[in-house]
Protein backbone atom coordinates (compact mmCIF):
# COMPACT_ATOMS: atom_id res chain seq x y z
CA UNK A 1 0.00 0.00 0.00
CA UNK A 2 1.33 3.38 -1.10
CA UNK A 3 0.28 6.05 1.38
CA UNK A 4 0.97 9.76 1.87
CA UNK A 5 -0.59 12.67 3.68
CA UNK A 6 -0.70 16.42 3.16
CA UNK A 7 -1.78 18.84 5.87
CA UNK A 8 -2.59 22.24 4.46
CA UNK A 9 -4.39 25.45 5.33
CA UNK A 10 -7.95 25.17 4.05
CA UNK A 11 -7.97 28.11 1.64
CA UNK A 12 -8.98 28.08 -2.03
CA UNK A 13 -5.58 29.38 -3.15
CA UNK A 14 -4.05 26.10 -1.97
CA UNK A 15 -6.09 24.08 -4.46
CA UNK A 16 -3.20 23.76 -6.97
CA UNK A 17 -1.01 22.28 -4.22
CA UNK A 18 -3.66 19.71 -3.33
CA UNK A 19 -4.15 18.75 -6.99
CA UNK A 20 -0.40 18.50 -7.48
CA UNK A 21 -0.10 16.28 -4.42
CA UNK A 22 -2.72 13.84 -5.73
CA UNK A 23 -1.30 13.86 -9.27
CA UNK A 24 2.17 13.14 -7.96
CA UNK A 25 0.88 10.15 -5.98
CA UNK A 26 -0.81 8.73 -9.09
CA UNK A 27 2.09 9.36 -11.44
CA UNK A 28 3.66 5.95 -11.03
CA UNK A 29 0.39 4.12 -11.61
CA UNK A 30 -0.39 5.08 -15.22
CA UNK A 31 -3.64 6.81 -14.41
CA UNK A 32 -5.63 7.34 -17.65
CA UNK A 33 -6.15 11.09 -18.42
CA UNK A 34 -9.94 10.72 -18.27
CA UNK A 35 -9.79 9.17 -14.80
CA UNK A 36 -7.23 11.77 -13.71
CA UNK A 37 -9.61 14.54 -14.73
CA UNK A 38 -12.51 12.96 -12.86
CA UNK A 39 -10.33 12.62 -9.77
CA UNK A 40 -9.14 16.24 -10.08
CA UNK A 41 -12.74 17.46 -10.35
CA UNK A 42 -13.76 15.49 -7.25
CA UNK A 43 -10.70 16.63 -5.28
CA UNK A 44 -11.37 20.24 -6.23
CA UNK A 45 -15.02 20.10 -5.23
CA UNK A 46 -14.33 18.54 -1.85
CA UNK A 47 -11.33 20.71 -0.96
CA UNK A 48 -13.07 23.93 -2.06
CA UNK A 49 -16.12 22.96 0.01
CA UNK A 50 -13.89 22.65 3.07
CA UNK A 51 -12.11 25.93 2.26
CA UNK A 52 -15.42 27.78 1.89
CA UNK A 53 -17.49 26.35 4.70
CA UNK A 54 -15.65 24.27 7.29
CA UNK A 55 -14.24 27.03 9.46
CA UNK A 56 -16.56 29.98 8.80
CA UNK A 57 -14.43 33.08 9.12
CA UNK A 58 -11.76 31.33 11.19
CA UNK A 59 -8.66 29.68 9.78
CA UNK A 60 -8.17 25.94 9.85
CA UNK A 61 -6.42 23.09 8.14
CA UNK A 62 -7.43 20.14 6.03
CA UNK A 63 -5.60 16.85 5.87
CA UNK A 64 -5.61 15.03 2.56
CA UNK A 65 -4.55 11.39 2.58
CA UNK A 66 -3.92 9.39 -0.57
CA UNK A 67 -3.71 5.60 -0.38
CA UNK A 68 -3.19 3.39 -3.38
CA UNK A 69 -3.82 -0.31 -3.22
CA UNK A 70 -3.21 -2.83 -5.98
CA UNK A 71 -5.20 -5.60 -7.65
CA UNK A 72 -7.01 -3.71 -9.01
CA UNK A 73 -5.17 -0.42 -8.63
CA UNK A 74 -7.49 1.75 -6.56
CA UNK A 75 -6.92 5.16 -5.04
CA UNK A 76 -8.60 6.16 -1.79
CA UNK A 77 -8.49 9.86 -0.99
CA UNK A 78 -9.56 10.97 2.47
CA UNK A 79 -10.24 14.58 3.45
CA UNK A 80 -10.28 15.44 7.14
CA UNK A 81 -11.03 18.74 8.84
CA UNK A 82 -11.94 19.92 12.33
CA UNK A 83 -14.58 22.36 11.13
CA UNK A 84 -18.34 22.58 11.52
CA UNK A 85 -19.93 19.12 11.14
CA UNK A 86 -21.36 18.99 7.63
CA UNK A 87 -22.26 16.13 5.33
CA UNK A 88 -22.08 17.44 1.75
CA UNK A 89 -23.60 14.18 0.49
CA UNK A 90 -26.88 14.87 2.30
CA UNK A 91 -27.75 17.60 -0.20
CA UNK A 92 -30.28 16.68 -2.85
CA UNK A 93 -28.88 16.20 -6.39
CA UNK A 94 -29.61 19.00 -8.84
CA UNK A 95 -32.09 18.32 -11.64
CA UNK A 96 -29.79 18.16 -14.67
CA UNK A 97 -32.69 18.07 -17.13
CA UNK A 98 -33.87 21.64 -16.46
CA UNK A 99 -33.39 24.50 -18.93
CA UNK A 100 -30.83 27.26 -18.36
CA UNK A 101 -33.48 29.62 -17.00
CA UNK A 102 -34.72 27.07 -14.47
CA UNK A 103 -31.27 25.93 -13.44
CA UNK A 104 -29.89 26.72 -10.03
CA UNK A 105 -26.12 27.13 -9.86
CA UNK A 106 -25.51 25.00 -6.76
CA UNK A 107 -24.78 21.36 -6.11
CA UNK A 108 -23.06 20.47 -9.38
CA UNK A 109 -19.67 19.73 -7.84
CA UNK A 110 -20.88 17.12 -5.38
CA UNK A 111 -23.16 15.69 -8.07
CA UNK A 112 -20.20 15.16 -10.44
CA UNK A 113 -18.15 13.68 -7.61
CA UNK A 114 -20.86 11.12 -6.83
CA UNK A 115 -21.29 10.28 -10.53
CA UNK A 116 -17.62 9.71 -11.35
CA UNK A 117 -16.15 8.16 -8.20
CA UNK A 118 -16.72 4.48 -7.41
CA UNK A 119 -17.53 5.29 -3.81
CA UNK A 120 -18.03 8.48 -1.79
CA UNK A 121 -18.69 8.36 1.92
CA UNK A 122 -18.90 10.78 4.84
CA UNK A 123 -18.63 10.39 8.58
CA UNK A 124 -18.14 12.66 11.58
CA UNK A 125 -15.77 11.04 14.05
CA UNK A 126 -13.63 12.36 16.91
CA UNK A 127 -14.55 15.95 16.10
CA UNK A 128 -13.60 15.54 12.45
CA UNK A 129 -15.41 15.66 9.15
CA UNK A 130 -14.09 12.69 7.20
CA UNK A 131 -14.93 12.44 3.51
CA UNK A 132 -13.59 9.54 1.51
CA UNK A 133 -13.40 9.08 -2.26
CA UNK A 134 -12.56 5.79 -3.95
CA UNK A 135 -11.69 5.32 -7.58
CA UNK A 136 -10.34 2.40 -9.54
CA UNK A 137 -7.67 3.54 -11.99
CA UNK B 1 -3.34 27.92 -15.01
CA UNK B 2 -5.61 29.56 -17.55
CA UNK B 3 -4.52 31.74 -20.44
CA UNK B 4 -7.20 34.08 -21.72
CA UNK B 5 -7.26 35.77 -25.12
CA UNK B 6 -10.00 38.10 -26.28
CA UNK B 7 -10.72 39.35 -29.77
CA UNK B 8 -13.45 41.94 -30.20
CA UNK B 9 -14.95 42.48 -33.59
CA UNK B 10 -18.13 44.48 -34.19
CA UNK B 11 -20.73 42.96 -31.85
CA UNK B 12 -18.82 39.73 -31.36
CA UNK B 13 -16.16 38.69 -28.86
CA UNK B 14 -14.10 35.55 -29.26
CA UNK B 15 -12.65 34.29 -25.99
CA UNK B 16 -9.91 31.71 -26.45
CA UNK B 17 -8.99 29.73 -23.37
CA UNK B 18 -5.96 27.57 -22.75
CA UNK B 19 -5.54 25.50 -19.60
CA UNK B 20 -7.89 24.90 -16.70
CA UNK B 21 -11.15 26.52 -15.67
CA UNK B 22 -11.21 25.85 -11.94
CA UNK B 23 -12.14 27.58 -8.68
CA UNK B 24 -8.93 29.62 -8.69
CA UNK B 25 -8.83 30.67 -12.36
CA UNK B 26 -12.55 31.18 -13.10
CA UNK B 27 -13.00 34.36 -10.98
CA UNK B 28 -10.01 35.88 -12.82
CA UNK B 29 -11.61 34.99 -16.16
CA UNK B 30 -14.97 36.36 -15.04
CA UNK B 31 -13.42 39.70 -14.16
CA UNK B 32 -11.42 39.89 -17.36
CA UNK B 33 -14.35 39.27 -19.72
CA UNK B 34 -17.00 41.17 -17.73
CA UNK B 35 -17.07 44.22 -20.02
CA UNK B 36 -17.16 42.14 -23.22
CA UNK B 37 -20.04 40.05 -21.87
CA UNK B 38 -21.99 43.21 -21.15
CA UNK B 39 -21.41 44.87 -24.51
CA UNK B 40 -21.00 42.10 -27.12
CA UNK B 41 -24.08 40.57 -28.71
CA UNK B 42 -22.38 37.32 -29.57
CA UNK B 43 -20.02 35.56 -27.18
CA UNK B 44 -17.87 32.82 -28.71
CA UNK B 45 -15.70 30.62 -26.52
CA UNK B 46 -12.94 28.68 -28.22
CA UNK B 47 -12.31 25.63 -26.01
CA UNK B 48 -9.78 23.87 -28.22
CA UNK B 49 -7.01 24.19 -25.64
CA UNK B 50 -9.18 24.00 -22.54
CA UNK B 51 -8.16 20.83 -20.73
CA UNK B 52 -10.26 20.94 -17.57
CA UNK B 53 -13.51 22.36 -16.23
CA UNK B 54 -14.98 22.07 -12.73
CA UNK B 55 -18.30 23.26 -11.34
CA UNK B 56 -16.85 26.78 -10.94
CA UNK B 57 -16.41 26.97 -14.72
CA UNK B 58 -19.87 25.49 -15.33
CA UNK B 59 -21.44 28.11 -13.07
CA UNK B 60 -19.81 30.93 -15.04
CA UNK B 61 -20.97 29.48 -18.37
CA UNK B 62 -24.50 29.10 -17.01
CA UNK B 63 -24.64 32.69 -15.79
CA UNK B 64 -23.39 34.05 -19.14
CA UNK B 65 -25.86 31.81 -20.98
CA UNK B 66 -28.70 33.14 -18.81
CA UNK B 67 -27.63 36.73 -19.36
CA UNK B 68 -27.21 36.35 -23.12
CA UNK B 69 -30.33 34.30 -23.82
CA UNK B 70 -32.37 37.53 -23.61
CA UNK B 71 -30.21 39.95 -25.54
CA UNK B 72 -27.69 37.96 -27.56
CA UNK B 73 -26.10 34.61 -28.11
CA UNK B 74 -23.33 32.46 -26.70
CA UNK B 75 -21.65 29.50 -28.35
CA UNK B 76 -18.73 27.17 -27.71
CA UNK B 77 -16.31 25.94 -30.36
CA UNK B 78 -13.87 23.00 -30.45
CA UNK B 79 -15.02 21.32 -27.24
CA UNK B 80 -12.80 18.32 -26.46
CA UNK B 81 -14.17 14.88 -25.61
CA UNK B 82 -13.25 15.13 -21.94
CA UNK B 83 -14.91 18.54 -21.50
CA UNK B 84 -17.90 17.27 -23.48
CA UNK B 85 -18.22 14.40 -21.04
CA UNK B 86 -18.56 16.90 -18.18
CA UNK B 87 -21.24 18.79 -20.14
CA UNK B 88 -23.16 15.57 -20.81
CA UNK B 89 -22.95 14.43 -17.20
CA UNK B 90 -24.41 17.71 -15.95
CA UNK B 91 -26.97 18.23 -18.72
CA UNK B 92 -25.07 21.29 -19.95
CA UNK B 93 -24.91 19.78 -23.46
CA UNK B 94 -28.61 20.61 -23.85
CA UNK B 95 -28.33 24.07 -22.26
CA UNK B 96 -25.35 25.37 -24.23
CA UNK B 97 -24.85 25.90 -27.96
CA UNK B 98 -21.89 23.70 -28.89
CA UNK B 99 -20.58 23.72 -32.45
Amino acid sequence: MDRAELEIEAVVDNLPLVTEFIESRLEAFDCPPRTQMQINIAVEEIFVNIAHYAYGKEKGTATVRAEISEDPVTVTITFMDHGIPYDPLSKEDPDVTLSAEERDIGGLGIFMTKKTMDDVSYEYRNGQNILTLKKKL
Amino acid sequence: MLNIQQTNENDQVIITLEGEMDTVSTPVLEKEIKDSIETAKEIVFDFEKLTYISSAGLRLLLSIQKKKSQTGHMKLLHVSDSIMEVFEMTGFDSILTIE
